[in-house]
């Protein structure tokens, strides 16, 4: 009997093993991203990801079928909206223009691909709001270049682009969305 | 493609830009320490809930044998005949 538990959570062991293997890369970018991290030194992208798997760990028996992905996913978000205030500040990453929230929604619609009801469900804000964060997120990022290790591209374009995006933008209050 | 789509697949295309960066190796030997020791705590968490409602219960058993909260106390004031 108690051999029998031990083998099994061996078993257990060597697949979140793999899990992590498989997907820790992926999941350690988009809690860089959250974090607004560079890439390359996270520390605290890396100890929100810790955090997370250790959860999706814990509970890996009683996942019966679901995604542990998505498990980890859940909790990464949940745990980064619990520390919202505390990355308030710009660290230097891709998302860092952005308030905490809207960088949390940036990444679980377009990053991750979640839908609008689940991310609002995931949030608890309503629909509109999640829209509505994703719309001045996204206008946000594409006013201002980029930090470093964004995919090079000519500037003009992205301006020309944002602009053409707000038609209703006033010249001279670009970036202030 | 209509406009906040395309602007919505060029944040698609910057977000999933990943730089070649390894992951550190002891990532999932930090989380799964980390995690079977919740597991652990989860389960004497739940092995003292069960503790306490055992305790409970035979204290409960053990009040009822004693003083027989069910039968009937003798009455209290004697009969009033006649009304």
């Amino acid at each position: 009997m108690r051999e029998r538990r031990a083998r099994r959570e061996r078993l257990r062991a060597r697949e979140f093993d793999a899990f992590v293997a498989g997907a820790g890369g992926r999941l350690l970018h988009a809690a860089t991203l959250l974090t607004a991290e560079p890439p390359g030194a996270a520390p605290e992208a890396e100890r929100l990801l810790v955090l997370a798997l250790a959860r999706t760990r814990a509970d890996w028996a009683r996942l019966r079928g679901e995604d542990p992905y998505h498990h980890a996913r859940r909790e990464l978000a949940a745990r980064y909206a619990l520390s919202l205030r505390r990355h308030r500040r710009s660290r230097g990453g891709l998302l860092g223009a952005l308030p905490p929230r809207e960088r949390l929604v940036l990444v679980l619609r377009l990053f991750e691909g979640v839908g609008e009801e689940q991310t609002a469900a995931a949030l608890g804000l309503p629909v509109e709001r999640v829209r509505l964060l994703l719309e001045r997120g996204t206008a946000t990022l594409l006013s201002r270049p980029p930090a470093g290790d964004a995919p090079a591209r000519p500037r003009a374009r992205r301006a020309r682009r944002a602009r053409a995006g707000r038609p209703g933008a006033v010249p001279g209050t670009e970036g202030a969305v | 493609m209509s406009l906040p789509d395309r602007r919505e697949n060029e944040v698609r295309r910057l977000l999933a830009h990943r730089p070649g960066r390894p992951v550190p190796a002891d990532l999932a030997e930090r989380a799964g320490l980390l995690g079977t020791r919740l597991l652990r705590r989860r389960r004497a968490l739940l092995a003292a809930a069960w503790l306490v409602l055992g305790a409970a219960a035979v204290a409960l058993a053990a009040w009822a044998l004693a003083t027989e909260p069910w039968s009937v106390p003798p009455p209290a004031t004697s009969p009033t005949g006649g009304w």
